[in-house]
């Protein structure tokens, strides 16, 4: 059982995150890497992105959105509350090394992923530029956090209510043509953003890192429902992944996967109002 | 032996009785009341008689009335209407005409009578009759449950033996001095010993008799291919079916459990060592109780949040009761053994952390990762591997969504591809949860299907279609890309190749189109990489599973041993559990040979 330490809802609580303790996770878990958490007996198992950890107090951050069943039920779970398993870390850390200048875009809840990724590229000695994107201000996350580990940091909204208004893609075009230090890109985001930032990436010729959460059971190569097509292969997401080169990752084809459950997904909601 | 009258057979001794012309038994259990039935007649009247199967309580009861010295007139074999009465003999008491059924008992079949004169006591066997006995039984088949209704639940199918069908097919072992069968068998269970002491009726003895050499007798009794192992060598079946081995193995494990009758052995050895388990399959499992009862401290990582492995996320329900699988796992926790669930390990902890804990380390990870066709489409939705399919089902018991969260898997029209048990677990999942058509698909034929004759049997039965000689091309999809058919081709059987097996060749412009909504592919695994990720040092073959010495099961690594899939690639549960079994030995030897203070200072 691991324990909720402590819980914030943000974006008009539709993202949630949680403190929880889980010391010899906390203690292994790198950038980049994921657990898994089935909330009680009945429960699935859901992929959630770890945005943080505290190695001495033994916690890990989550955030997630609330989208369906189980991450309803998750947003009914207090402090004190116990989730019945959590098992992590999983999937490869990040590729984190100096390497000069790297431009981190991030969209929606994919901040949260970016956060400790880009803290890792902070960290290792890198110059770091965020770009951050949400629908509106109130749905942005960890623009506070975000500043403190970058040496620049954009803001997009959608509609402009905060930031700049449009999409991430606009600030990376920019910065992609006036600076020739840029080494790297990593995105994490909505797949559609991550597919747009990835075309135009590959424009300007620049190396880039997606960071994929497709549909997943067992988390451990087991299964292979969350199968890409990269570079024409097959991958797991969850032993080869989950980052891969944006540049050879079949966007259209996780796309379509990925919208395969959203009705069972509503079903499974229903029963559980019912 | 059987100079002795059968009226010595101890008190209350349970007959198992049948016919002497069909050879079908007499033996009922209804609602827990075991009975003898047979048909009779009394005054020209049929009677049906209900005997009780204990020797000191032998009444009649029957139908219609009948008084105490009546006499009846006929007794007939309910199954093949034949008369029971032998016309030479006489009840030597009274003198009436008697009966002739034939009891197993002291590991021998023998015929017995008994006297048709209501009230009179008299049964008994002769002992000329004695001398000549040699009936030949058939291979009794287990009560199974009615295929239409099975379909529709997730209960096991063979209800198993009972007592009497036990003792009966127990009664036809030879009891070989050389007991070929017990070569057949990965853990040498001593197997004439246990089927011997089942025909003594001492089937709790039976069952600790097999958990000397196998841990897991309720589990292997239901899934090991006993037809391909022991009962392929059993002297019985060089003329005639061979002697149900597995089948009586399920019996007594099952028998022990149901009635409570589990001892936990004392473990009084403390050697001060531990084990590292990596993974609770039947491998790790074996592994962790050899050495838990030579002494050694174990702890058991499972990945998953439950353990047993392919027991418990791969085999379905149906075919593997989920409590037999616990049940095994809670004894092991009795004698001592420790378990970490939602440990991925290679992950949280590596191989080298964890030997600076543990004295040698076991890898029993199985082969998990499953393969692809890579063919076109292949990623369209509902199209799953083996393993999503099951695990979903079996583990995360999709089939109860939406009371479990998993979402099921549904299709009206299934296809799995594959021709291993593997293929047969999912057409026969898919089934159960209302598919209205369930087609294998496999590029071999009939005869090279590499699933077990009973699994394929029971395919059939419960209605799953079987496309041989064809293999898939291309999927194709809908707009909203999900799954809608497979392009498929003929093959036909050419020359035979590595594996002995005729190899299917593509029949040219045979192309064809099978309409489905759900694909499975069960076309086996590969190994699992992530635990050598970061144990680089341990040695890999070409195809990505651990090299071992054939002998000890030790990797390159030291005091890392590995075995069952993740070693041989996709085998069988008892294979995983004698590799356990020859890990085990070696790590005792090795451990127990070298004093542990030594080892510090070698390094």
């Amino acid at each position: 059982m691991f324990q909720i330490v402590k819980k914030m809802e943000m974006a008009k609580s539709t993202i949630i995150r949680f403190d929880i303790s889980a010391p010899k996770i906390a203690k292994k878990i790198k950038a980049g890497q994921f657990v898994i958490i089935r909330v009680n007996e009945t429960g699935e198992r859901i992929p959630l992105t770890v945005a943080d950890k505290d190695e001495f107090a033994g916690i890990i951050t989550i955030i997630f959105q609330v989208v369906g069943k189980t991450t309803a039920l998750m947003r009914t779970f207090n402090e004190g509350d116990f989730f019945l398993d959590v098992v992590g870390p999983l999937g490869r850390a990040a590729e984190v090394e100096k390497t000069g200048t790297v431009l981190m875009v991030g969209g929606g809840t994919g901040v949260a992923i970016l956060y400790h990724v880009a803290k890792a590229f902070k960290e290792a000695g890198n110059f770091v530029i965020n770009i951050i994107g949400a629908q509106d201000k109130d749905m942005l996350i960890l623009e506070n956090e975000m500043r403190t580990i970058s040496d620049e940091l954009v803001i997009t909204t959608d509609d402009g209510s905060y930031g700049t208004r449009g999409f991430v893609t606009m600030p990376l075009e920019k910065y992609l043509t006036e600076r020739s230090d840029i080494k790297l890109v990593y995105a994490i985001g909505p797949i559609i953003m991550m597919k747009n930032v990835c075309k135009l990436t590959k424009k300007f010729n620049m190396p880039t890192m997606v960071s994929l959460n497709p549909i997943m059971i067992d988390g451990t190569g087991m299964c292979g429902g969350c199968r890409v097509k990269v570079n024409n292969e097959i991958k797991f997401c969850c032993v080869d992944g989950p980052d891969f080169d944006g540049h050879v990752v079949d966007f259209d084809e996780l796309e379509k996967r990925n919208s395969i459950y959203s009705k069972d997904e509503k079903e499974s909601l229903l029963y559980s109002i019912k | 032996m059987f100079e002795q009258d059968i009226r010595y057979l101890k008190y209350k001794t349970h007959l198992s009785c049948y016919c002497p012309l069909c050879k079908k038994t007499f033996n009922e259990e209804k609602q827990h009341e075991k009975s003898l039935i047979f048909n009779g007649s009394y005054k020209k009247q049929d009677v049906l008689l209900k005997l009780s199967p204990y020797l000191d309580v032998f009444d009649i009861k029957t139908s219609i009335p009948i008084g105490p010295e009546e006499v009846l007139d006929d007794l007939i074999c309910p199954k093949c209407k034949e008369s029971l009465v032998k016309k030479d003999k006489h009840c030597e008491e009274c003198g009436n005409p008697v009966g002739e059924v034939i009891v197993s008992a002291y590991a021998k079949l023998i015929p017995f009578y008994f006297c048709l004169k209501v009230g009179c006591e008299w049964h008994g066997i002769s002992k000329e009759d004695a001398r000549s006995i040699k009936i030949k039984i058939p291979r009794q088949a287990m009560p199974e449950q009615d295929q239409r209704l099975r379909v529709e639940n997730f209960q096991e199918v063979p209800f198993g033996f009972t007592s009497e069908l036990a003792a009966l097919e127990a009664g036809r072992c030879l009891q070989c001095k050389n007991a070929k069968c017990i070569e057949g068998c990965p853990v040498n269970i001593d197997i004439p010993g246990f089927i011997r002491l089942i025909t003594e009726e001492k089937f709790d003895d039976a069952a600790k008799k097999i958990k000397e050499t196998n841990i897991l007798p309720a589990i292997c009794g239901r899934v090991c291919p006993q037809e391909s192992q022991c009962e392929a060598l059993c002297i019985v079946g060089n003329k005639g079916e061979p002697v149900a081995i597995g089948r009586l193995e399920r019996f007594v494990a099952d028998f022990e459990r149901k009635r409570d009758l589990v001892t936990v052995p004392d473990i009084t050895v403390d050697t001060g060592k531990k084990i590292a388990v990596i993974g609770s399959g039947p491998g790790g499992l074996t592994v962790a109780a050899d050495m838990r009862q030579l002494g050694y401290g174990v702890t058991i990582f499972e990945a998953l949040h439950e353990t047993g492995g392919v027991l418990t996320y791969g085999i379905p329900e149906f075919r593997l009761p989920k409590n037999i699988v616990k049940f095994e796992i809670e004894y092991l926790k009795k004698l001592g053994c420790h378990i970490e669930l939602n440990h991925v390990i290679g992950n949280i902890l590596t191989v080298d952390e964890l030997l600076e804990h543990f004295d040698a380390a076991y890898i029993g990870v199985g082969a998990g990762l499953p393969w692809f066709m890579g063919l076109e489409g292949e990623s369209f939705g509902n199209i799953f591997s083996a393993n999503e399919f099951l695990t979903r089902m079996n583990l995360m018991k999709a089939y109860k969504f939406p009371e479990y969260d998993t979402p099921m898997p549904r299709g009206h029209k299934v296809i799995v591809i594959g021709g291993g048990n593997v293929a047969m677990d999912c057409a026969r999942t898919a089934i159960r949860t209302g598919s209205d058509d369930v087609t294998i698909v496999y590029r071999r034929s009939r005869t090279e299907l590499p699933a077990r004759e009973e699994e394929v049997h029971h395919a059939e039965e419960e209605g799953i279609n079987f496309r041989l000689l064809t293999s898939p091309v291309k999927y194709l999809g809908t707009d909203s890309n999900m799954v809608k058919g497979m392009e498929c081709i003929s093959m036909e059987l050419g020359e035979p190749d590595a594996s002995g097996r005729r190899r299917p060749v593509p029949v040219d412009d045979s192309n064809f189109i099978l309409d489905c909504d759900l694909v499975v592919v069960a076309i086996g695994n590969g190994p699992n990489p992530i635990i050598f990720q970061s144990a680089t040092d341990i040695k890999l073959n070409k195809r990505g599973y651990v090299e071992v010495n054939p002998k000890t099961n030790e990797t390159s690594k030291e005091n890392v041993y590995a075995g069952g899939d993740i070693v041989t690639g996709s085998s069988t549960v008892i294979e995983a559990m004698g590799a356990g079994r020859i890990a085990a030995r070696a790590m005792h030897a090795k451990l127990s040979a070298k004093p542990k203070k030594k080892k510090k200072v070698a390094k």
